[in-house]
């Protein structure tokens, strides 16, 4: 077995080691969970930290392995986590719960992708800053557009509208599902934390084995150079469109998951601070590093609950927690400390 | 008359993101970062005000003067702690940094003055009135608007000049071009970069009472939505050009009171977004931004 592990390619070994820390990781909440010795604010937390999770590593296929700057993940987040909503509903609780949730949240991932699809033409055509300002448009534009949507659920099938509700004309019996600024309501509390530990081993697999491919490692070789890379007959259009797309259902997978942990939910949860949360912890996890990502989105999502005795001060500490990691990481003296240490395990790796 | 009474505020509004808007542009220009805490400097100068004027009983002026002061210490401290041992590290690592402060400045305002919303006092009364009734009363123009649209139009002339004129200003132009040529000709890099974050802060000072003396409620995220309207319009203009930020400002401004009026007020901001989308997928630098041909 050891001697399999070590002639293994390393990209494998790399992965296999992600892979067995969200395994353990899994194992150790579950067991936590069955004795009973988790708080309930934690509890509470453990579906959000899986989306989060899947949040972090979808967008890092954006930002880290495209190189393309991305501030507009949490609007396809939103799109996910409303479909999913709707299509929950749709499905009824005719179907068996696990069945239900993840047809739902297909549907949630379907329709993000979809989605994508629009917002993929400027990606093509912009770089940098201006594509980081139209994500960041388009996040907003969700977030006011489904502000505005009403959806009401009736035997005669789903009712859509932008006026209010009385406008959908629902019968005696419908309910609403979406009520404009109100959110949607009365949710059926699908996610579980083994839902969520599922999904992750999913964007997992599909993620990593996506950059070790052709695929990934032409569209790492056009955020490198891409006129290089064009020049050996790399289609910019074509993988440009598969990393975004890919990334994108996923954030619709896990919206879909993050909304059924809650009996409601609103558009405001999508916005702005939640993509640059999101953003926030790539760059922390190291941008390109997939296993970086994991550990950022769930340290920095179980922070402020570990900073609780600070009270009032929480969110404080936590800004500046978050500059001084950014400033160790980043200054030239810490970082050739960093350099030392990366050295000697480099070294060590080359005498095996 | 409505049309005409639409437009005067959209200018005013958008007068407010220009102003906003060049804090943006200026420090992109020159240390390419995204200073994403530059709206809760907005926030801080509209507090600072706030402060002296409802809690010491200062005048206006004076009460403005210290905002400006404040704001502007304000960007050199956040600047020299936060950015400047970052001067070599890469834009995004920044940028995490500039997000880290904008938090820190909004939970310090949150601790300090609370979460509930605080009043502006109106400064802009003259003779008991709130502006000038023309057309038999038909259009009114607060006295608010005059201002906002004059102190964005002064501003715009004193930095052209001071840009294209200066000592400091060629610097400035000079380390935006090329900061490692700016220092061989004796340019002090590290000190132009720390001057341009003190004018950026000084002027978001005067958005934040301007902003705040027209929609006068005070909160900790006041700053933030005007923040990242008057970074798109900065970037509508073509982020790094100190005209673009005007009209940038001003096209976002009108457009999102138009909207507001005549479409629909809660899908206002996704009008003023989708605009900015269209007008970037035909011209993607930004309505006066120079197009950077990429070499090989």
């Amino acid at each position: 077995m050891a001697t399999k592990l070590k002639r293994m390619a390393s990209s494998t070994r790399s992965s296999f080691i992600t892979y067995g820390m969200v395994i353990v990781a899994y194992a150790v909440m579950e067991a936590l969970l069955s004795g009973g010795l988790l708080t309930s604010s934690l509890k509470g937390m453990l579906v959000p930290i899986c989306a989060y999770v899947v949040m972090a590593v979808s967008l890092n296929l954006t930002v880290g392995i495209m190189g393309e700057l991305s501030l507009g993940h949490a609007g396809f987040m939103s799109v996910g986590a409303f479909t999913a909503v709707i299509a929950a509903a749709a499905l009824g609780s005719t179907v068996a719960g696990p069945v239900r949730l993840a047809a739902s949240m297909a549907v949630g991932g379907v329709a993000a992708g979809l989605v994508s699809l629009i917002v993929v033409v400027p990606v093509l055509r912009l770089q940098g800053d201006y594509l980081a300002i139209v994500t960041l448009a388009f996040g907003e534009i969700i977030k006011n557009i489904i502000n505005c949507v009403y959806v009401g659920l009736d035997g005669a099938g789903i009712h859509f509208g932008m006026k209010d509700a009385a406008a959908l004309g629902l019968e005696a019996d419908g309910k609403m599902l979406l009520q404009g600024p109100m959110g949607a309501v009365g949710i059926p509390k699908l996610s579980t934390l083994t839902a969520g530990f599922i999904l992750m081993m999913l964007t997992l697999a599909v993620v990593l084995n996506f950059v070790h491919s052709r695929s990934g490692r032409a569209v790492m070789a056009l955020r490198d150079n891409r006129i290089a890379a064009e020049s050996v007959g790399i289609s910019p259009t074509r993988y440009k469109m598969m990393a975004f797309v890919t990334s994108a259902v996923l954030a619709g997978l896990a919206g879909g998951l993050y909304a059924m942990n809650f009996s409601s939910i609103l558009a405001k949860k999508f916005d702005f601070n939640t993509s640059i949360l999101i953003l926030v912890f790539v760059v922390l996890g190291g941008m390109g590093n997939i296993r970086g990502s994991i550990i950022a989105a769930a340290a920095l999502t179980v922070l402020p609950e570990l900073l609780r005795q600070f009270a009032d001060y929480r969110m404080l500490v936590y800004a500046i927690v978050l500059i001084l990691v950014m400033l160790f990481t980043n200054n030239p003296a810490c970082k050739a400390l960093f350099a030392r240490f990366k050295f000697g395990s480099s070294a060590r790796k080359e005498a095996v | 008359m409505t049309i005409l009474s639409n437009l005067i505020s959209g200018i005013s509004l958008g007068s407010i993101y220009a102003i906003i808007a060049l804090g943006y542009t200026m420090v992109y220009g020159i240390a390419k970062m995204l200073n994403f805490a530059h709206g809760d400097v907005i926030m801080v100068g509209g507090y600072l005000c706030f402060c002296t004027t409802a809690y010491l009983g200062w005048s206006p002026l004076p009460a403005v003067l210290l905002a400006i002061v404040g704001c502007t210490v304000l960007g050199i401290v956040v600047e020299r702690l936060a950015y400047k041992p970052l001067r070599s590290a890469p834009s995004l690592a920044v940028l995490i940094t500039a997000i880290g402060v904008s938090y820190f400045l909004q939970n310090a305002a949150l601790l300090l003055w609370g979460s509930d919303p605080k009043v502006f006092p109106t400064f802009f009364n003259f003779s008991g009135k709130s502006g000038v009734a023309l057309f038999g009363g038909q259009l009114n123009i607060t006295y608010v608007a005059m201002i906002t649209v004059a102190a964005c139009l002064v501003i715009m002339l004193v930095l052209t000049m001071f840009t294209g004129h200066t000592k400091m200003g060629k610097a400035m132009r000079a380390v935006s071009e090329d900061k490692g040529a700016a220092q061989l000709m004796g340019i002090d890099v590290n000190f132009t970069i720390s001057m341009t974050f003190a004018i950026g802060s000084g002027l978001a000072a005067i958005a934040g009472v301007l902003l705040c003396s027209t929609y006068p409620t005070l909160m900790p995220t006041t700053g933030s939505m005007p923040g990242i309207k008057a970074f798109t319009a900065a970037v509508f203009g073509g982020i790094g050009s100190i005209p673009g930020a005007l009209l940038g400002g001003l096209l976002l401004g009108v457009i999102e009171i138009f909207a507001r009026a005549y479409v629909s007020t809660q899908l206002s901001d996704a009008i003023v977004f989708t605009v900015l989308i269209l007008v970037l997928l035909v011209k993607p630098s930004g309505l006066l931004g120079r197009l950077v041909r990429e070499k090989v």
